[in-house]
């Protein structure tokens, strides 16, 4: 009951176990690294693939385990991606004597860039989570949306922050190996976060927040703490975005983007971490995947392709519609693939004999 | 019948019998509680002793789920004291009574029901790290509600009302409180059911825990309790010991309906 990883690494000393994970990704990354140097586009593709996944995971500490409804992740995004952005344009030039390269001295400085941004965008979560004591359900969705917004509002009027026009000659410091490892960060700490009494805490609100209260929930404290560690993610996945965009202008980090993520945890199923994973995978290949189909289905006629292309979208609002009537809970629901799949499974074994 | 002949008048407050002397667990002092402009409690002093049961009965809206939980940390009091074990715990939140040993069973029950019988027992001892010492009270829940030991693997939400409220009882039981404030338990159950709830009750309280219990049906209720008190419109109008209250016509005509 105290620890789910302990059975799974029974033969590991104590002081192994927590960075045991992480140290085991370290060479399967580089070697995805080494794997895809050929390959710009899909580093590209699967960098916001990556993006996508740390927001989703993390927006669902927020909104699916801890039950408060938050709508604006865009904002702590856009927060780490500016805080990062401009440190790094600032820094550019900075070499960092003691390290041996001027690439490796980068990278430092790059991950030092990402921690600034999820720091700052931490301290928005602390603001942003002080309300969520008061308010509950859509008044704090208001809030959340009203502060993704200002956000936004104030970059786009700051001087310092290129206003309109944005960040522009971000240093490209970004690298498949960095989004990965940061998305696979971001995952530990949601299932660790999850499977701990935390992490049970933070279900009890979810589920009854006065209930939670009569049993020594100190629910106040909870609910902010999911704040900060969600924009603190959200925050790094900014960063991140920012370091292989090259360009970022407050146009990214609209109402818009805030609800993707939304939808992206609503379809993989609130409190699921493996659903918001297969779903911001899903969501956020769906619309290039469409877009090759629809180029190869126009073959040479390219007044037909680009007419195909006007219905992507449409498609893609189809596909989330036909996903809540069938299923409203989600993909998942609140559990996990590994939960859910046997079930699955055993139903079609059955439905074979 | 004897002691209910010698009434006196305390203050507004009609006192009846006289009461056992007893250490006090919680002492409630001129506790006053309003919501905006509007005052559910005008001042009331109530107190539990050691291992006794006390009944707080009255109409709706009389302010007892209001005194609960003010007492319990989940509303902050507009005024007066609240002392646990003589120690002043006015304004501490329930986060921080419920490791000083005091469980609320809210009204409605309040039970997760989309976890497990099991998971929410868990959350009980939310607060304890006693892992043998949890387990051993676990098994004392499901002895006092063998049902709840049927119905560990079951989602909360698909049992009974009665269960549901077996659950609620037993999952405050699980912090180890040594003074349990339960509110209506018999809100919505079957007679006889509501009949087991009470004998677990006492049994309990026969094991040395003091209760704190809020109740509209004041025939069980005083039945049970050592003591009682009548709240009317926010303030006490009435104490006596249990036997005597259910006894002095006052009682019988505003709350037994005869």
């Amino acid at each position: 009951m105290e620890s789910v990883a302990a059975p799974r690494f029974s033969g590991v000393p104590g002081w192994l176990r927590g960075p045991l994970p992480i140290l085991l990704s370290l060479p399967i990354l580089a070697l995805a690294q080494w794997a895809t140097a050929q390959a710009p586009f899909l580093v590209y593709i699967a960098s916001i693939v990556g993006v996508n996944v740390i927001l989703a995971v993390s927006l669902n500490i927020v909104n699916g385990m801890t039950g408060q409804f938050s709508i604006g992740h865009a904002g702590f995004m856009a927060v780490g991606a500016y805080i990062a952005g401009k440190f790094s344009l600032e820094t550019k030039d900075v070499y960092l004597p003691f390290m041996q390269s001027v690439a490796a001295s980068d990278q430092l400085m790059f991950v030092f860039a990402l921690l600034l941004g999820g720091a700052v965008a931490a301290v928005f979560g602390f603001l942003v989570g002080l309300p969520s004591l008061r308010l509950k359900g859509d008044y704090l969705a208001i809030v959340t949306l009203g502060f993704g917004e200002i956000i936004r509002v104030i970059v786009q009027n700051t001087e310092m922050f290129g206003r309109a026009l944005g960040l522009s000659g971000i240093p490209q410091r970004s690298s498949i190996f960095m989004v990965m490892f940061w998305v696979f960060l971001t995952i530990l700490a949601a299932r660790r976060i999850a499977s701990s009494a935390h992490g049970r805490s933070l279900l009890a609100i979810r589920e009854d927040e006065i209930a939670a209260e009569a049993m020594g929930v100190n629910t106040t404290a909870y609910k902010v703490r999911a704040f900060v560690i969600s924009a603190f993610f959200a925050g790094v996945a900014g960063g991140l975005f920012a370091h292989f965009v090259g360009i970022i202008n407050p146009g990214s980090f609209t109402f818009v983007k805030s609800m993707e993520i939304v939808v992206m945890i609503v379809a993989g199923g609130l409190g699921s971490t493996t659903g918001s994973i297969v779903a911001a995978v899903f969501l956020t290949l769906l619309p290039e995947a469409l877009r090759s189909i629809f180029t190869q289905l126009g073959g040479g006629d390219q007044t037909l392709a680009q007419r195909v292309d006007q219905i992507r979208m449409p498609i893609y609002g189809m596909l989330l519609v036909a996903l809540m009537l069938l299923r409203p809970q989600g993909l998942f629901g609140t559990k996990e693939i590994w939960d859910v799949a046997p079930k699955w499974l055993s139903r079609r074994r059955k439905g074979m004999r | 019948m004897s002691g209910a002949a010698v009434a006196q008048e305390t203050g507004g407050v009609k006192v009846l019998g006289t009461r056992a002397p007893r250490e006090p667990h919680l002492e409630i002092q001129g506790l006053r509680v309003s919501y905006g402009a509007i005052q559910a409690l005008r001042g009331i002093d109530l107190t539990v002793g050691r291992a006794e049961v006390v009944a707080l009965i009255g109409a709706n809206g009389a302010g007892k789920t209001s005194t609960l939980r003010a007492v319990s940390g989940m509303l902050k009091p507009a005024g007066g004291k609240i002392l646990l074990d003589g120690r002043d715990v006015t304004g501490l939140k329930a986060h921080q009574l419920v490791p000083r040993g005091m469980a609320h069973a809210p009204e409605g029950r309040g039970i997760f029901l989309n976890l497990t019988v099991e998971e929410n027992l868990d959350l009980g001892a939310y607060r304890r790290r006693d892992t043998a010492e949890i387990a051993k009270d676990l098994e004392y829940c499901f002895h006092l509600f063998p049902r709840i030991k049927e119905r560990r693997k079951q989602m909360a939400g698909t049992l009974s009302g009665g269960e549901q409220q077996m659950l609620a009882i037993s999952r405050a039981l699980m912090s180890r409180p040594k003074l349990l404030l339960l509110d209506e338990p018999s809100l919505g159950l079957a007679p006889q059911v509501t009949e087991t709830i009470f004998r677990t009750l006492k049994e309990v309280n026969e094991r040395g825990m003091s209760i704190l219990l809020v109740e509209q049906n004041a025939h069980l209720a005083l039945q049970l309790a050592h003591y009682g008190y009548v709240l009317e419109t926010g303030e006490v109008v009435m104490a006596g010991p249990g036997r005597e209250l259910l006894e002095s016509p006052e009682v019988r005509k505003a709350y037994l309906g005869e």
